[in-house]
């Protein structure tokens, strides 16, 4: 299939119906809206359901009830959205039900404004929920990656029985840029045999249930989703490096902020300044393995966000004391401008 | 080496959005890197409705175009205010006389003034201002062809493409022929 | 040996949690019953909500799924959606459906999602320990209205049943009780015309049950019964609020 200009939403909305996704439940909310409107277009005509809730908690219960039911099902929200779902997201880790949910983050606390930010990364690393639980956040930076994570986002869902996260934000919603679909790669998914279909008298009833009041039976189920966890960690850790051989300060930053960031990058590099990029494709689990490996030549590391400092936690963490750790973050739906970021760098290394 | 970044900027209805895309969309024929960014939400509902273009021999990192833009095109006078800023030094400037009577401020630019509005009602339809506009910034950047101007048409039109292709073709070409003579009347 | 009474195929064989006296069993036996009956066990998939009958997986013989408290409605309409033609129902308590959840509950009849939900009202929250409900009625002494509920505060009882009759996408609607064996019944009869209506395509039913709360009511088994019908027949009137036209 040759290349096509499509907005970052209905890429998404593509790829999910190219990615094997049968059921779709949202609520209206910007700038996400080009989701729901392409599935509810285009989602019947290839046999998926489409179905607009009467909120985003119903929504994602109805995520919750189709993936019980084994369907593989998704949602899309922004943030305050998100906020609502996050009850059915603890609910969803817990059950450990296979769903992919969209969050196009806009700006923030409260209602906000409807322009890109970053300051969803607690809510999605950390969960907005109740419990021991991490949901596997996928974070791309361009339409294409946006459609090639979303088409891998059902099979990866299925394979670690885990709901999946697709980082996205306001920016990476409503740009079009070219994107080009391929077949996704065939992988072997585990048998769904605990989804609750009508035993059929052939089997006992299957119950899928996260109440668990005996302490010692919540806790091994406790043990066991954090056996899972480390497996995801393990496996799934994803970043890009750019241009991090000899940098003297190698910035940070995930989605439509590394972007930017690139382009500070660039720019730095006409006036002779050396820096790099680690960029996290995925956010939980953060790609720590790749700040344990920074060249020789690197002095600092720089975290650049749309928020006022949530993924820094996350550096610094990885980084864990070997290197001083600075931040730069615009927020309230502000996108820096490759040259503050410069700015910064310059700042940061005495040459401004 | 191509790094256009347009800013392209009217009230709802003037078609600035489709402009932009055929852009997006044309570049992208070209095999160059594009993004296209439009403003949204309640900005779209009636007031100065924008979008940032990229056309790039490179990957494009930010999609925004701040005040570093090769060019912007406005189609009223709310978005010359706005947007006058936008325009890096030595670049380019195209307002839409029809509808905006004032100079712009800058000196350090070049601006172009074209009468899109009166141009495309000469072709037959004054909701093709826009492609007179476009037309006009083709013919001074040459960041892509004509050619795939009207491949992109298909595109970004659909089912109407076909219906309206000539005449937003014959848009496009008055307001090259448009902004070319103006350049010879001032180098002569 | 003649068998005369036996455990419906469609209960498991584990005693329940409910205290003496508690009319959940019954309701439970009554879904059973009709689901076997009908020859919709092998297929049917419920929804357990939050509250005393959270656990009624562990009782009732098919397929199910806990849903987070209120949210049973929407859980069982993704679950309708992937499986359109199997029997999908909730079971809901009071203070799960009539207070939290009223929003899906709502929303599920106004979608005319062809499922059944058996709404078991015993106008009190039992789980927590006898606190207030919506359904709680006037003067009635609740942990948190220890002075009875009084109606210029707190408002006066929500009838679940005439507000879902009024929902277009409701088809089938009737308030019954189990404080009898003839309101038994009547009310296994109701169940039962839920779940035909549900296979019949004919949109949302909805079965309220008044039943009882000794324990949180502070009443005998006995005195609970005869409470309900003092109390809560006047209140809640028993009957059909909605039927199909051919039904």
């Amino acid at each position: 299939m040759s290349k096509t200009l499509m907005k970052g939403n209905e890429a998404l909305a593509l790829a999910a119906i190219k990615g094997g996704c049968t059921h779709f439940f949202g609520y209206p909310i910007t700038p996400q809206n080009e989701i729901p409107e392409f599935l509810a277009r285009e989602f019947p005509k290839a046999g998926g359901v489409f179905l607009q809730a009467e909120s985003e908690l119903a929504a994602i219960n109805m995520v919750y009830g189709a993936a019980a039911a084994g369907g593989r099902a998704m949602t899309s929200s922004s943030s305050p959205g998100i906020a609502l779902m996050q009850e059915g997201m603890s609910s969803l880790a817990a059950a450990e039900l296979p769903c992919v949910i969209v969050n196009a983050q806009r700006g923030g606390p409260g209602l906000g404004s409807i322009q890109p930010s970053q300051a969803d990364y607690y809510q999605m690393t950390r969960g907005g929920g109740n419990g021991d639980y991490r949901i596997l956040s996928l974070a791309p930076a361009t339409v294409q990656e946006g459609a090639e994570m979303m088409m891998m986002a059902f099979d990866l869902a299925e394979i670690y029985r885990t709901p999946v996260f697709i980082v996205s934000d306001g920016m990476l919603g409503q740009m079009m840029e070219p994107v080009e679909f391929h077949d996704r790669p065939l992988r072997e998914l585990p048998e769904k045999d605990w989804t609750v279909v009508g035993h059929g008298g052939v089997r006992p009833p299957n119950t899928v249930k996260t109440l668990a009041l005996d302490p010692t039976v919540l806790e091994q189920r406790n043990l066991t989703l954090q056996a899972k966890y480390a497996r995801i960690a393990t496996l799934e850790a994803r970043h890009e490096s750019y241009r991090t051989e000899g940098a003297e300060i190698i910035l940070s930053a995930y989605g439509s902020t590394a972007r930017i960031v690139k382009n500070a990058i660039d720019l730095l590099a006409e006036e002779g300044i050396a820096v790099g990029l680690i960029r996290p494709q995925t956010l939980w689990p953060f790609p720590v393995a790749a700040f344990a490996e920074l060249p020789d030549s690197c002095r600092m590391i720089l975290t650049v966000e749309m928020s006022c400092g949530q993924m820094v936690d996350d550096v610094r963490l990885a980084v864990n004391g070997r290197l001083p750790v600075a931040f730069y973050g615009r927020s309230g739906g502000i996108i820096p401008v490759p040259e503050e970021i410069a700015m910064k760098v310059k700042t940061l290394l005495g040459r401004a | 080496m191509c790094n256009e970044r347009i800013l392209c900027a009217g009230f709802g209805g003037q078609g600035v959005m489709s402009l932009g895309q055929l852009l997006a969309y044309a570049g992208m024929i070209e095999n160059k890197h594009v993004t296209w960014l439009p403003s949204y939400g309640p900005e779209m509902r009636g007031g100065t409705a924008y979008c940032n273009i990229v056309v790039s021999d490179s990957p494009v990192g930010s999609p925004i175009v701040t005040h570093n833009a090769t060019c912007v095109i406005v189609m009223n006078l709310p978005s010359l205010l706005k947007f006058e800023q936008s325009v890096a030094p030595g670049g380019l400037l195209l307002l839409n006389s029809s509808l905006i009577d004032k100079a712009p401020d800058r000196q350090d630019i070049h601006s172009h003034a074209i009468p899109a509005n009166d141009l495309a009602t000469e072709c037959g339809n004054g909701r093709a201002a826009n492609m007179v506009m476009l037309g006009a910034y083709l013919a001074i950047s040459k960041v892509v062809s004509p050619g795939s101007i009207a491949l992109a048409f298909a595109k970004v039109f659909g089912s109407k493409a076909e219906r309206l292709l000539d005449l937003n073709m014959a848009a496009l070409h008055r307001g090259a022929e448009a902004v070319l003579q103006a350049e010879q009347a001032m180098a002569a | 040996m003649t068998v005369v009474h036996a455990r419906s195929k469609g209960l498991t064989d584990r005693e329940t949690h409910y205290c003496p006296g508690c009319t959940h069993g019954i309701v439970h036996r009554l879904v059973a019953e009709v689901l076997v009956e009908e020859g919709l066990l092998n297929e049917a998939i419920g929804c357990a909500a939050v509250g005393c009958s959270i656990l009624s997986y562990n009782y009732l013989n098919v397929d199910m799924v806990e849903s987070a408290h209120g949210r049973a409605p929407a859980v069982a309409t993704g679950v309708k959606r992937v499986h359109p033609n199997k029997p999908v129902f909730t079971y809901q308590g009071d203070g799960d459906l009539a207070s939290i959840g009223t929003a899906e509950i709502v929303h599920v009849a106004h979608r005319g999602e062809k499922i059944t939900t058996i709404f078991v009202n015993n106008a009190i929250y039992g789980m927590t320990g006898g606190q207030m409900a919506p359904t709680t009625l006037p003067g009635q002494k609740v942990t948190t209205a220890p002075d009875g509920r009084d109606p210029a505060h707190a408002g006066l009882p929500l009838r679940v049943a005439e507000m879902i009759a009024q929902v277009p996408g409701a088809a089938y609607v009737e308030r019954v009780s189990v404080h009898n064996p003839a309101a038994v019944r009547k009310a296994k009869k109701a169940i039962r015309n839920g779940f035909l209506c549900q296979m019949a395509g004919h949109g949302f039913s909805l079965i309220e049950v008044l039943s009882t709360c000794p324990t949180g009511w502070g009443l005998s088994p006995i005195e609970s019964l005869k409470w309900l019908e003092d109390n809560m027949i006047p209140y809640y009137p028993l009957g059909v609020l909605r039927a199909p036209e051919e039904a």
